[in-house]
């Protein structure tokens, strides 16, 4: 087996405020493999957003990144200088946010935007990086690129520009590229296209993704793998159809519930009942524990650790602990 | 329900606004900010000092049977040549104790500040109003002058409706006009700020259903919408005001220190200032030092005192 | 863009009527144009003559045109007090004005752009704080106080700098300039810190504000993730973007530099116009009074055109849209 291109070990990001730390990310641990897509998913303040921020080094103070390890390639890149961690970003991990309305800079054309930063992460001149920034374009499926390349941003649609944003991120040929509810924005007739297209170049580059989103019908369609977030940690992580069709953690079922299907007449969508803790208020034990259908005392105290279920499809869950069965079948009677 | 105005809403907007507006969380807001409690203090101060200008002041400095020649030019924590009275931030060329007049000029500038003020804020309001409810040519016309008056200096504007009032007014009453003319022109150049700001808020209220119903049953909408506009717009109003308090002190100072402001019979900081300056070339610099010091410290107290109540009023960055 | 340009050429001129419109009034109603040409005593039949003659009893609309037409030729009426017609007056004492005004503009844009970015930089730095601190209470120092505190340290006390005039000049033509000697330099340095020292705190409060705002937006959070230098993410694309509203709101107050000139000017005893205004209030000299505020008017009104101009240079998303811009 080759190495991970991501892989993040037991990584914890702390928020500190006047009202004490708060744990945003509680021991988070995943990989992602050459050219695989990681679907995160979850409801906001989950931490699947923070997640990305601490791979590619952004936390924005108060927030620091406390624990674990974050690994590219096999190096480790979460305790980079600033400076050396700048040129790891956009060279060899890509973002896409969310807005392209808003990600883009109003006062340059998409020409100077993208020459920038092709520049910045290779020696080419400004000859070569123009053609390098129109065939990006080509590529990400703008018509007439050449034309449009000195267009400003206010000049194209939104599905146009999230086409621009993805084609910034790719500037360099990352290894990883990390999309933060890249279609949220978009129209949902769009929406599809833009995820199509993710999906292409990265089988075509074997880019690694992570794919940060609440939609579950974009990680059924796109994601080889899912990893679902709940109060600041994984509940489950698998590959995306064992997870949406057979899901172990009870919330992860819960969710799975909540995806519309077509073929499948399963009445009502399920909902799950209450919402997730705040930060500041995370019970003790599972933090799903005061929500959860299936909850029995230990999952009160002990806060459950990730088990491999199956193989490479963990959960951190006690119904799953093989020394909790008698417990588990007396619950469930 | 005969009468609209009665709603619920009626009654809660105005309780609603001006309780949020004086409510015990401002209380506390103010009292974690220090320097919200320095610039109330030293605004108190010197208020209660203008008020009690007659009880406090050692000397009547605008009574000229009480000046003795012998003591001009004492300078501070000296005593007078003529009167042996202690001069504690020192005389003028008159004898006259600086820091006795400083009680009078202080009671002068802040009437003048406040009474422009309140000329300007009720003529804005009123003109806001006006505009946010009758709309069209009305509303445009306003506003136009609104815009046009903002980007000209306030100074400016004082000085012509000065000017023109100078004209029109005989010289040998001037004198006695002379607090209501400054009055008048530097609540006339500072309306424009208050207007905008009600006739931003009007237009929110004047869609609103219980205006239409107003309306429908003939009563005037704009008196209702007075009532429930204003309380809105209180925070806001409170916040122009009290930087404008600032703004308009410094202007009447200005002005008068111009020449064009108050006489030397009824002095204001301004004015105070204005004779001090003849004494700094020749070294006596308390006659000059003292009015700038205090009104600095005015409107520094005032204008600190307004831009924490901004913050306070403003939930978005607390 | 080319509707937008007529639009704001139209507005322009009907503000300049308004503002003419108001000198008119004044011209005509509040002082007395026959005393200012006559004396005050004149037979009340030789004033009825010369009211006949000068078309004072002529309809209102015919008196107004013929004020504007004037006014375009550069007839703004004689001065009461000096008994020279105004244009002389103003054409005299303009280049002292002017110079002043924009050096003092540009000392407070340059000082206060530098500042502004400086404190929105290091938010949390001392020296950012002290600044913003000092801000706050030049904002309630009056100018007339500066100037003042200027002169008594450096005329007064160190014996630097001459505290009144504008020392040697030299003339091209009508226009005279200091910046060729250096009494004329010496001169300008108090007026100008003077003059441009409320307008640099109020720009750098805005340029602070305005960066720290579009620090945060996506855009510059995007260029973070693009990985573009803190250099490239701070000037080419946070500063570049402050600029837009910051240069409008800074063309803007331009006009009210020349105007504000009117309280330096006097405390310098500056041969400007500004001190020349004072003096026509205080002597009630309305013709004098009327034509400055005509030329303060037409400098609001070039200053709104050309900074309308400069959105099209800053912002593309104006050119070609016939857009108008948000103020």
């Amino acid at each position: 087996m080759t190495e991970p291109v991501l892989s993040v070990r037991d990584l914890r990001v702390e928020f500190v405020t006047r009202r004490g730390t708060l744990k945003a990310i509680d021991g988070v641990s995943f990989d992602i493999a050459r050219g695989e897509v990681l679907g995160v998913v979850g409801e906001s303040g989950a931490g699947k957003s923070v997640t990305g921020s601490a791979v590619i080094g952004l936390i924005e103070p108060p927030g620091r990144i406390a624990g674990g390890q974050i690994l590219l390639s096999g190096e480790r890149i979460d305790n980079l200088p600033a400076e050396t961690m700048r040129r790891v970003r956009g060279k060899r991990i890509g973002m896409i946010f969310q807005d392209p309305l808003t990600s883009l800079n109003p006062l340059y054309t998409v020409a100077e935007q993208l020459i920038e930063t092709i520049r910045t992460h290779t020696d080419l001149t400004p000859k070569q990086a123009r053609a390098r920034a129109i065939d990006l374009l080509a590529e990400v499926g703008i018509p007439a690129p050449e034309r449009r390349i000195d267009s400003y941003p206010h000049e194209f649609s939104g599905g146009m520009r999230q086409r621009v944003v993805i084609a910034l991120a790719l500037c360099a040929g990352p290894e990883l590229i990390i999309a933060d509810e890249p279609t949220t924005a978009l129209d949902v007739s769009v929406q599809a296209q833009i995820i199509t297209l993710l999906k292409k170049l990265c089988r075509d580059h074997g880019t690694a993704v992570m794919l940060v989103t609440h939609d579950m019908g974009v990680i059924a369609e796109t994601a080889d793998r899912v990893a679902v977030m709940y109060a600041g940690r994984i509940a489950e992580i698998g590959p995306v159809r064992e997870v949406v069709s057979r899901a172990l953690h009870p919330y992860a079922s819960g969710l799975m519930g909540a995806i519309p299907t077509l073929d499948q007449d399963i009445g009502r969508l399920v909902q799950i009942p209450g919402s997730m803790p705040r930060l500041t208020a995370i019970p003790p034990g599972c933090a799903f524990n005061p929500r959860c259908p299936k909850v029995f005392d230990r999952c009160r105290v002990d806060r459950p650790e990730p088990i491999e279920h199956r193989p490479a499809h963990r959960v951190a869950c006690h119904l799953y602990d093989p020394a909790e069965r008698p417990a588990v079948l007396e619950a469930l009677s | 329900m005969s009468d609209p105005a009665s709603k619920p809403q009626a009654s809660a907007a105005p309780m609603g606004a001006i309780g949020r507006a004086l409510d015990a969380d401002l209380w506390f807001w103010f009292r974690s900010s220090p320097v919200a409690i320095v610039s109330a203090f030293v605004a108190v101060t010197l208020i209660a000092a203008a008020l009690l200008a007659d009880v406090l002041a050692p000397q009547n400095a605008f009574d000229a049977a009480q000046l003795n020649l012998l003591d001009g030019f004492t300078p501070p924590m000296e005593r007078g040549m003529g009167s042996q009275m202690l001069f504690l931030m020192g005389s003028d060329d008159q004898g006259r104790d600086i820091f006795s007049a400083l009680f009078y000029g202080t009671r002068l500038s802040l009437l003048v500040g406040l009474a422009s003020v309140l000329f300007s804020l009720t003529m804005g309001i009123s003109l806001g109003l006006l505009a946010g409810y009758v709309g069209g040519r009305t509303e445009m016309f306003i506003m136009r002058v609104a815009d046009i008056q903002l980007s000209f200096p306030a100074i400016l504007i004082a000085l012509l409706i000065f000017g023109v009032a100078r004209s029109l007014i005989p010289p040998q009453q001037y004198e006695t006009a002379a607090v209501v003319v400054i009055i008048v022109a530097i609540g006339l150049s500072n309306w424009a700020q208050y207007a905008r700001t009600v006739r931003a808020s009007t237009l929110v209220e004047r869609n609103k259903e219980y205006v239409q119903a107003a309306r429908l049953m003939g009563i005037s909408g704009l008196a209702i919408m007075a009532r429930h506009v204003l309380p809105n717009v209180t925070g806001p109003v409170l916040v122009i005001a009290t930087i404008n308090l600032a703004l308009a002190i410094i202007e009447e100072a200005t002005l008068s220190f111009l020449g064009v402001g108050l006489p030397v019979t009824q002095p204001s900081l301004g004015t105070l200032i204005r004779s001090g300056q003849k004494f700094l070339l020749s070294g006596e610099w308390w006659i000059l030092f003292f009015p700038a010091l205090v009104l600095v410290l005015l409107a520094l107290a005032i204008n600190l005192l307004g831009d924490w109540l901004r913050d306070a009023l403003n939930p978005k960055l607390r | 863009m080319v509707a937008y340009l007529i639009r704001s050429v139209v507005q322009a001129a009907l503000v300049m009527l308004a503002v003419a419109f108001i000198a008119f009034s004044m011209f005509r109603y509040v002082g007395d144009p026959i005393a200012s040409i006559v004396g005050q005593d004149a037979t009340i039949r030789d004033r009825q003559e010369l009211a006949e003659s000068l078309g004072l009893n002529d309809p209102f609309p015919v008196q107004f045109g013929r004020f504007l037409a004037n006014a375009l030729q550069g007839d703004l009426g004689i001065s009461y007090r000096q008994g020279r017609p105004v244009v002389d007056l103003l054409v005299e004492r303009l280049p002292a004005t002017i110079e002043l005004a924009l050096l003092s503009a540009l000392f407070a844009f340059l000082i206060g752009l530098a500042l502004g970015v400086y404190a929105a930089l290091n938010r949390h730095g001392v020296f950012a704080n002290i600044v913003m601190a000092l801000s706050l209470i030049g904002v309630s120092l009056p100018t007339f106080l500066i100037g003042v505190g200027l002169i008594f340290l450096f005329a007064v006390q160190l014996r630097w700098l001459p505290s009144f005039g504008r020392g040697e000049t030299v003339a091209f033509g009508w226009w005279t300039t200091g910046l060729l000697t250096e009494s004329g330099l010496k001169s300008l340095i108090m007026p100008v810190v003077t003059l441009g020292f409320y307008q640099l705190t109020l720009i750098m409060r805005l340029v602070r504000a305005e960066m720290l705002e579009v620090l945060r937006t996506d855009y510059v959070k995007f260029a973070r993730a693009r990985g573009l230098s803190e250099r490239a993410i701070n000037f080419r694309h946070a500063l570049r973007n402050t600029m837009v509203p910051v240069v409008t709101i800074a063309g803007l107050q331009l006009g009210s530099v020349i105007a504000f000139a009117i309280v330096t000017e006097t405390v310098f005893n500056w041969p400007g116009l500004g001190a020349l205004f004072v003096k026509s209030v205080e002597v009630v000299d309305i013709p004098v009074m009327a034509a400055y505020l005509m030329f303060v008017g037409l400098v609001f009104v070039v200053v709104n055109l050309v900074v309308d101009l400069t959105y099209f240079v800053l912002d593309p998303r104006l050119r070609g849209t016939g857009a108008v811009p948000a103020r």
